[in-house]
């Protein structure tokens, strides 16, 4: 039971930066904008947040101030991409590696310090019940945060106008601007958003999954969160399904050696990574799903013409 | 009178043209009043600038007399001038009411704007669902979205750009019932259009356009059609000559009962198409898009494939198996209706794009391209099919739509095909291209070649084909003489009659709405 | 008057050229502010980021050295970029090159064979192919996004590579390092000069540029990659196979990067150890859109990025800069590059109003 409880809360906690970055990046390309810098954004966030931690600030202050730091990043995308229109492959390329560059330049008198992590709150009473309050009562804030916001996506998306607006964006520009509609600047604001969500994801990492900074640290999982939106093609609920399926693989790669598995440690460390492969395959095989929640002017720059 | 709106001196240059110069005019309330022109004459321009989409380098508009500033599509609509789109800015991807909320103001309730719009649509006869996604509906019913999303604004002026260009002989009839309606009620409507007879039929006053400029503001009901064509092309008309058809006995497309599913779950699937085009023959399949002409235009080009090689044959070779570069081999080719990202690259020069297709003219060796000759060919392709174009190096996409057809018709009939296939020829182009696209192809059938056009333009059908058949929601129906049949047939078959008969004879005809 | 954004109708030559010049002034300007601001001299900085390191023959060996698997990888990897191939796994794919290259280098029978190096070179340019086969194969056929893809199989790589040098392929008597033995002296390229470590490999480099040049400029197949990259439906329409533009845009990068994963272990390294390669995969990503995707442009901008890790090393040891500084600075450049690219396909024009 307690291997069960801890492989549980494990794959929870593994599942959190995903569900922040993944999350972000649904909100990004259902306004028709592929980033994929996520993982510079991430390594931002991270780096930000563990140097704000050093330099005394409080646990929600550095996050904060990672989350800003994310968005703020999202902009040298979002000025390539958007402003200047250029393609946004090469724009999300150049923001993963600009974005690994100047974490290790922010995070280089810290590198592989640890610190006190982010405490878990233990909410009264009902995180005593046996079993159902180890399971799922006894996280950091920043787990509660993430379902929370998976709600307000899910809500903005669907029961707003300005939700609407963000996916008919997404599936038109052209015809978005012609309503009146300032195309870029409503991609400007999502872009933010998502890199914002990537900070934040980023951060959780440093602050509460390592407790640590290192170089490089997130180790693909910006990509593994861009995998994740393909894979719940564009649906926010299957990004969580998505992201929990990816948390247990970690898990499973931890625990691997003790649940018996006589395997190298790489094979196990190479899970994840296999695991993402098998999964697009199996979700891109079927064009039409794809095709159904697709938005349809992903990656396609655009620029008002007049 | 204050005029609801007026116009004066509104000029637009663009970088290779000057598409409005010097505009003026004055729509009264209640007024039907037409824009009429040719394509290219700076209509859709027009009226983008009254609308505050572009904005004019130079001139000024009045509503109601007072002058409108900066102008943008927001402000229009709070002045109540709303724009019904030739090519409707719905959404596929969200609901009927969804579509019409995104552009309203105030509280964002979507149920009980719901109700409105069914309130509008059944007091305007024009009946939609609110609830349907978009992409399930037929082009006809969106053009009704876009209709009552705009007449729930309670608009002063309308603005209805192109409105039948996809819509059934009898769909514009009831179209024109509703305008006649609204303009009793006292809204404006400024109609878009390079169709006489129809300007005639509903209009009070028009403005007609040639090259940006106004040639001449009249009352088309009391002019006559020569007059007012003389105003908007400058010449007489060009008339089509058609050569008796000398069609041979040699089948060079032959269709044998082909069904498909479609590859887009929104799209049309082919139900048992059978169809023939001989040599020296020109063959229409008439019919308004998104029933399946998309489909059987993949399908003929190779662009899709099936596995039965059988079901279709090129002269008497089966080539279904085939993609579209083999298919071409054997001497097909095809002009689409998408110039620009299908016909043509877009960020390619014109003479990178003869190579596209026309690279059999010996433009490549040994794996290795021969650009003089392309070159070459681009240089007469420009001359003799008059291409306006900043020479052979210009990218495609620089082109206008009426030019960059022109340059892809010559393309693929320099090709010397042996079939060729054309879907929608003359969209978007001038009265003079358009006469001189068609004479071409009635040409190119008299020197021997097979021509199959898909087409939404009846008249032009009528002017260059020998037969006809309609194809509605996936079906085709059975072939017509071109000169025993009529408009009207033709126009009940578009708008979803049936025509039952495998033995090639017409057994009953009934109406039904689309 | 107030600026207005259009396309242009057909791009200039002269903004083609002056494009990348007005980013590398951008560049150079940045880089005066951002060394000031980390309280470095921008002048002193910048002699000893670009000038020092080719005052010496040793640097200048040391430079293209570096710039030559960049370059290679470069150029393979633009063939793809030019058919819409987002192949972002060269890195993996210059990982398997190098083991392929190694596994003939240490086990082929015979150890002076001359057929050894060119059989490594072969088995490079296969492992690299193999290794973005995978990609090819299931964007192929299963309509797989290959940036995804080769990215994880990048990751999967690096494993591959930890356990064949933690475990089976490790040096028995190498003290117990993670590294295998040292490859013979017949499985090594000859260095170009003297004492210098630059080698003959790079005379398959600038091979590459020329074949590359050519390729794309003259051959039909590459013309058709292209449609397939600028307008797939176009391709469609014409009837290219989608296919072939899948299929050589990955083989291509996969070729040219296994080959240089192959040049790294033939050449300088000399045997295999975790980390064979600073990242020459990623890197050459930028090398292949300062060269706009063009084998003379990749030829001048491998050269110059290489500079730039060259000119990062000098700084780091004359000045104590940190190499994150270096990856700062190339993302910089690549920045501007690609916000100039702007100005090639826009012009801004001031109307009235």
């Amino acid at each position: 039971m307690d291997l069960f409880i801890a492989i549980f809360t494990g794959t929870i906690i593994a599942a959190t930066p995903l569900i922040f970055a993944a999350l972000g990046e649904l909100v990004v390309e259902k306004s028709g904008v592929l980033n994929l810098g996520i993982e510079g954004m991430m390594l931002v966030g991270a780096a930000v947040a563990v140097w704000m931690h050093f330099a005394g600030f409080s646990m929600p202050v550095a996050i904060l101030t990672a989350t800003l730091a994310g968005s703020v990043a999202s902009l040298i995308f979002a000025v390539l991409a958007l402003t200047f229109a250029t393609n946004q492959y090469a724009a999300g390329l150049a923001l993963a590696i600009l974005g690994s560059g100047i974490s290790a330049y922010i995070g280089r008198g810290f590198g592989g310090a640890p610190i006190d992590g982010l405490s878990s709150i233990s909410i009264p009473v009902i995180s005593e019940i046996p079993i159902i309050g180890p399971l799922f009562f006894q996280y950091d804030p920043l787990v509660y945060l993430s379902y929370l916001m998976f709600a307000c996506i899910c809500w903005f998306l669907y029961r707003t106008k300005a939700g609407l607006v963000v996916r008919t964006v997404g599936e038109s520009p052209e015809s978005s601007h012609a309503i009146g509609f300032s195309v870029i600047r409503i991609r400007y604001m999502t872009t933010m958003f998502g890199g914002a969500m990537a900070g934040l994801g980023g951060a959780y990492l440093s602050i509460a999954y390592t407790p640590l900074w290192v170089e490089n640290m997130t180790a693909g999982k910006g990509w593994i969160a861009l995998a994740l939106v393909v894979f719940a093609t564009w649906r926010p609920t299957r990004i969580i399904l998505g992201a929990w399926l990816f948390g247990a693989m970690t898990i499973f790669q931890l625990h691997g050696q003790a649940l018996g598995f006589a395997l190298p440690t790489e094979v196990l460390s190479a899970i994840p990574y296999l695991a993402t492969i098998v999964v697009l395959v199996i979700i891109s095989r079927n064009r039409e799903i794809l095709k159904l929640h697709f938005p349809a002017s992903l990656a396609k720059p655009f620029k008002p013409s007049g | 009178m204050t005029p609801r709106l007026e116009l004066q001196n509104i000029s637009k240059r663009y970088p290779s043209v000057q598409a409005n110069d010097g505009i003026s005019l004055q729509v009264m309330p209640g007024e039907v009043h037409a824009i009429l022109g040719e394509n290219g004459a700076g209509k859709s321009t027009l009226m983008k600038i009254i609308y505050g989409i572009v904005r004019a380098d130079e001139g000024e508009i009045f509503c109601n007399g007072q002058p409108i500033g900066v102008h943008k599509p927001t402000l229009s609509r709070k002045l109540g001038i709303e724009m019904v789109h030739q090519h409707f800015a719905l959404f596929e991807s969200v609901t009927v009411a969804e579509n019409i909320a995104i552009s309203f103001g105030g509280k964002y309730d979507i149920v009980k704007l719901s109700q409105q719009v069914s309130e509008v649509s059944e007091r305007y006869g024009l009946p939609v669902n609110p609830r349907s996604l978009v992409h399930h509906l037929s082009v006809g019913e969106r053009q009704r979205v876009e209709i009552v999303r705009c007449l729930l604004q309670n608009p002063k002026v309308l603005i209805l750009d192109e409105p039948t260009s996809v819509l059934t002989p009898q769909a514009v009839s009831r179209l024109f019932e509703t305008l006649r309606l609204l303009a009793a009620e006292g809204c404006s409507i400024l109609y878009i259009s390079h169709k006489l007879y129809e300007v005639k039929e509903l209009c009070d006053t028009a403005t007609v356009l040639r090259d940006g400029r106004v040639t001449g503001t009249i009352s088309p009901k009391k002019t006559s059609t020569a007059e007012i064509a003389q105003l908007m092309v400058g010449t007489d008309l060009p008339q089509t000559v058609k050569k008796a058809s000398k069609i041979s006995d040699e089948h060079a497309l032959v269709i044998r009962n082909v069904t498909t599913s479609s590859e887009d779950q929104f799209g049309a699937s082919l139900n048992d198409i059978s169809l023939s085009v001989r040599r020296g023959e020109i063959v229409g399949i008439a019919g308004v898009s998104g029933n399946g002409q998309a489909e059987l235009e993949r399908l003929i080009s190779g662009e899709t494939t099936l596995n039965d090689a059988e079901s279709i044959q090129l002269f008497e070779q089966p080539i279904a198996h085939l993609d579209a570069g083999k298919r071409r081999d054997l001497g097909l080719a095809f002009i689409p209706v998408e110039r620009l990202g299908r016909g043509a690259v877009p960020s390619h020069r014109l003479n990178e794009n003869a190579v596209l297709t026309a690279y059999r003219l010996n433009m490549v060796e040994n794996g290795l391209l021969k650009m003089n000759r392309a070159n070459r060919f681009t240089e007469k392709v420009i001359k003799k099919f008059g291409v306006k174009a900043n020479g052979l190096e210009s990218v495609a996409s620089s082109l206008s739509g009426g030019n960059l057809q022109k340059y892809i018709v010559g393309r693929e009939i320099e090709q010397n095909p042996k079939f060729l296939l054309v879907a929608q020829p003359t969209w978007g182009l001038d009265v003079g291209a358009a006469a001189f696209v068609r004479q071409t192809l009635v040409n190119l059938c008299n020197s021997g070649t097979a021509v199959l056009v898909i087409s939404e333009e009846l008249d032009e059908l009528f002017e260059i084909c020998d037969r006809l058949l309609v194809l509605y929601q996936g079906r085709l129906s059975q072939s017509f003489q071109c000169n025993e049949t009529s408009l009207e047939e033709i126009g009940i078959l578009m708008a979803g009659a049936t025509a039952v008969g495998s033995d090639n004879t017409r057994t009953s005809v009934h109406a039904s709405s689309d | 008057m107030r600026p207005l954004i259009e396309r242009r109708t057909t791009p200039s030559i002269a903004i083609t050229v002056a494009a990348p010049a007005a980013a590398t002034v951008l560049t150079v300007v940045f880089s005066f502010l951002f060394f000031d601001a980390l309280g470095h001299n921008p002048v002193s900085t910048l002699h000893a980021f670009f000038v020092m390191p080719l005052s010496s023959l040793n640097g200048i060996s040391e430079w293209l050295l570096k710039a030559s698997p960049l370059i290679l990888i470069a150029l393979g990897l633009a063939i793809g970029f030019r058919a819409n191939i987002w192949n972002i796994g060269a890195e993996g794919q210059l990982i398997l090159g190098a083991v392929a290259a190694t596994s003939i280098g240490l086990f082929y029978p015979d150890k002076e064979s001359v057929f050894l190096l060119p059989l490594m070179i072969l088995a490079g340019m296969l492992g690299g192919m193999a290794w973005a086969a995978i990609p090819a194969f299931l964007k192929h056929k299963c309509n797989t996004n290959e940036i995804l893809v080769t990215l994880m199989l990048t990751y999967v790589a690096t494993l591959l590579l930890s356990y064949l040098v933690h475990g089976p392929w490790r040096d028995p008597f190498g003290f117990n390092y993670p590294q295998t033995a040292l490859l013979p002296p017949a499985a090594m390229f000859d260095p170009l000069s003297g004492p210098y470590r630059v080698n003959n490999s790079v005379y398959i480099t600038i091979f590459a540029v020329g074949v590359t040049w050519f390729f794309t400029k003259y051959s039909f197949l590459s013309y058709r990659i292209s449609v397939g990259g600028a307008a797939p439906t176009a391709a469609r329409y014409a009837g290219y196979r989608e296919s072939t533009s899948i299929w050589l845009g990955l083989m291509a990068g996969g070729a040219m990067a296994g080959i240089a994963g192959m040049a790294e272990v033939a050449g300088p390294l000399g045997q295999l150890s975790p980390h064979i390669s600073p990242g020459y995969g990623f890197t050459a990503i930028i090398v292949a859109f300062i060269g706009r995707l063009h084998a003379v442009g990749i030829l001048l901008g491998g050269l110059f990025i290489s500079l730039l890790y060259i000119g990062g090393d000098a700084v780091q040891i004359s000045l104590g800069m940190s190499s994150s500084v270096t990856r700062i600075f190339q993302g910089a450049l690549l920045f501007f590059l690609l916000a100039a690219d702007f100005l090639i396909f826009y012009r801004i024009r001031f109307v009235k109003g």
